[in-house]
């Protein structure tokens, strides 16, 4: 009885602490947004924190953005329930970097003003091209923001401590999970309605000093316990897992080799090098991150910026082995998953563990669980408020201001304009999380991926690089690879046709694979040579100002 | 202030701006195929080479995870070199030729113009 007791005290301690956290957090942010509200004037201000940060602050912002739930709760719970297969993601997530930094972040400086579509209409008719790059960047950060939102229900369940049918504040599970779904729905939009980029951008700095801090503390003491040899570490989280030294080795989660079934092995290796794809093209056509490059002075601070992000991403990737690894030799893969099925939670889980064991007992446990959930919590809302600017930027700025008024909207207008889409996109990710939640986090991050990677790189890279490349090819290759993205999905087993899947019951399902990517982007590419190719515009004296202006910055905004 | 469409025509075609595309193209193409090649050649081992990342080397650390370390390795490496790069090869010239497209046609653009009309 006693113990059982303890064990309740310490969780009701955890849950008001984790609360009170979570708030100050929310309290210190909500401030730096009204400050930075004070501060917000102009469309620049608004769109692009009147590009004014350093390339210091705009790297740490690019990694708040970028070190998503996906980053910390997901890959996090992959390594820690099939072990090295989880590695992949932390991979392809960094190698993707050079992607942006060689090929997009400078260029895209020099030549752009607010967004996407910027650049992708510099030298094209503006209406269809923008209304096209509109379309993709709401997609896109449409399947993004779901992952994060479904990683704050995940969450929430665990740190206030509901077990399925146990109550908190007269909730049970299910509607805990809705209220903090749309509790973290109301933040974004504040937020980004309130303070724009400029408030974003610090809620973004903030969270991933946090974030930083939180993982080098459970690394510390991960590595502690071994003694800071890797190799026990590994060898204990291979024992504990059940799956000997195969929990070190590629093939548990992706590529599986299924004995008799060449098919089936064919496909699920077919589904590994799809995910490597998405995963490595993908991060160069995410709308949330190229707007940051948007928010510093010149494209040499871009560049700068772009190298700390990859130094801090690349050495909080590195953190995920240690965590992924202890979690699994600590905590345990049956634990995990008698929490949350698809491992969501194993980060948080082994916060806790940690406490009990070297912070005395119970009470650490609570206080390290309440550290590490209030984290979470800050990289999710921060995350989704940065898609949720993004996305209502682009409406904004591309459809109702080029579009609908074809270029005749003022400035104060324009800023209104997205306020109130930050409003409806926030509505809609709210009620469009609500049906997903039985999905892992990194894998449906690896989605919007995929689809980034097929309808909006390819049109980037051919804008910037290929002087024949016209509207007709813009459209194509955006719509093309859009469309063929989404469609995969829609007819793969993520969707139907499986036990995991977003209707399990249902099966109309087609397409083998569960990442699209090895077919849409090429996809993407191969329509936008097509397009361009059948039809006869080309414009050469753009085409030069666009390629002087991008290698230069001569006439950047 | 964007100078003239005539203008950035002329820029475009002159040597020295032919000069900073070269140096540039052949600078981040190549290294973008190296790298997708090294990342690709990850993917296919760990997809299709079990047994060759399942050696032990130290201890419990196995190929797969000091390949897994070395993509990360190479990711700083390019990233630091191109930086390097940049500053050195690409800035000074990118920066004369900014000044140059406000400073208004030069000695050269005489011929270039000309060039410019025809096209």
């Amino acid at each position: 009885m006693a113990p059982q007791i303890l064990a309740a005290e310490a969780a009701a301690g955890s849950r008001s602490l984790t609360i009170t956290l979570f708030l100050i957090f929310v309290a210190i942010t909500l401030g730096i947004t009204i400050w930075a509200s004070r501060q917000t004037k102009t469309a620049t201000d608004f769109y692009a924190g009147g590009r004014q940060f350093s390339g210091f602050q705009n790297g740490m912002a690019i990694g708040g953005d970028y070190m998503s739930a996906a980053s910390f709760l997901g890959i996090a719970g992959i390594i820690a329930l099939y072990g090295y297969d989880g590695f992949l993601y932390s991979i392809g997530f960094l190698v993707a970097w050079l992607v942006a930094l060689l090929l997009v972040a400078e260029f895209l400086r020099n030549s752009g003003r607010f967004t996407m579509a910027d650049v992708l209409a510099f030298r094209m008719r503006q209406r269809p091209v923008r209304t096209a790059a509109s379309v993709s960047t709401i997609v896109v950060s449409i399947f993004y923001l779901i992952a994060q939102m479904v990683g704050a229900g995940a969450l929430v369940s665990l740190l206030l401590g509901i077990k399925p049918g146990a109550t908190f504040l007269g909730m049970d599970a299910n509607t805990a999970k809705v209220a903090t779904i749309v509790l973290v729905g109301a933040l974004m939009i504040i937020y980004v309605t309130v303070g724009g980029m400029k408030g974003t951008t610090y809620v973004q700095i903030v969270k991933a000093f946090m974030l930083m801090g939180g993982a080098l503390i459970m690394v510390l003491m991960v590595l502690a316990h071994y003694k800071f040899n890797l190799s026990a570490l590994l060898g204990d989280a291979a024992e504990q897992s059940g799956k000997g030294s195969a929990f070190l080795e590629p093939g548990l989660r992706y590529g599986v080799e299924t004995a008799g079934d060449a098919a089936k092995t064919f496909y699920s290796k077919m589904d590994l090098l799809s995910l490597g794809l998405a995963l490595v093209l993908g991060t160069a056509g995410l709308p949330h991150i190229l707007t940051r490059f948007y928010t510093v002075p010149t494209s040499r601070i871009a560049r700068k910026s772009v190298l700390w992000a990859i130094g801090i991403i690349g050495t909080f990737y590195l953190f995920t082995l240690a965590l992924g690894f202890g979690a699994a030799a600590l905590v345990g893969g049956a634990n995990i998953t008698a929490q949350d099925k698809a491992g969501n939670t194993a980060a948080p889980q082994l916060a806790q563990q940690l406490g009990i064991d070297y912070l005395g007992g119970e009470t650490g446990g609570a206080i390290m669980l309440a550290v590490i959930a209030a984290v979470a919590f800050a990289t999710i809302l921060a995350v989704v408020a940065g898609l949720t600017l993004a996305s209502s930027s682009s409406l904004a700025h591309d459809f109702y201001a080029s579009v609908i008024k074809r270029g005749n909207a003022s400035e104060r207008e324009e800023v209104r304009v997205a306020r109130i889409a930050a409003l409806i996109i926030g509505a809609l990710a709210i009620a469009l999380s609500i049906f997903a939640q039985s999905l892992n986090v990194a894998f449906l991050v690896a989605l919007a991926f995929a689809v980034a990677a097929s309808a909006n790189l390819p049109a980037i890279l051919y804008s910037l690089f290929w002087r024949r490349f016209n509207t007709a090819g813009a459209l194509w290759s955006i719509y093309g690879g859009l469309t063929s993205a989404v469609l995969l999905v829609f007819f793969s087993p993520v969707v139907s046709g499986s036990a995991t899947a977003m209707f399990p019951n249902e099966d109309w399902h087609f397409f083998p694979l569960s990442n699209p990517g090895i077919i849409s982007i090429p996809l993407g590419f191969f329509f936008g040579w097509l397009g361009t190719v059948l039809s006869k515009e080309t414009d050469p004296e753009k085409y030069a100002e666009l390629e002087v202006r991008s290698l230069t910055g001569h006439g950047a905004h | 202030m964007p100078a003239s469409a005539e203008r950035y025509l002329e820029v475009q075609r002159s040597e020295e701006f032919a000069q900073l595309r070269h140096r540039l193209r052949s600078y981040i193409f190549p290294t973008t195929v190296a790298f997708i090649v090294w990342y690709s050649l990850y993917v296919l081992l760990s997809a299709y080479a079990r047994d060759f990342m399942a050696i032990k080397v130290i201890g419990n650390i196995n190929v797969a995870l000091i390949f897994g370390v070395l993509q990360f390795v190479s990711t700083f490496g390019i990233a630091w070199h191109y930086s390097r790069y940049a500053a050195q090869k690409l800035d000074p010239l990118a920066d004369d030729i900014y000044k140059e497209i406000d400073n208004g046609p030069s000695a050269e653009p005489a011929a270039a113009a000309t060039d410019g009309g025809k096209a």
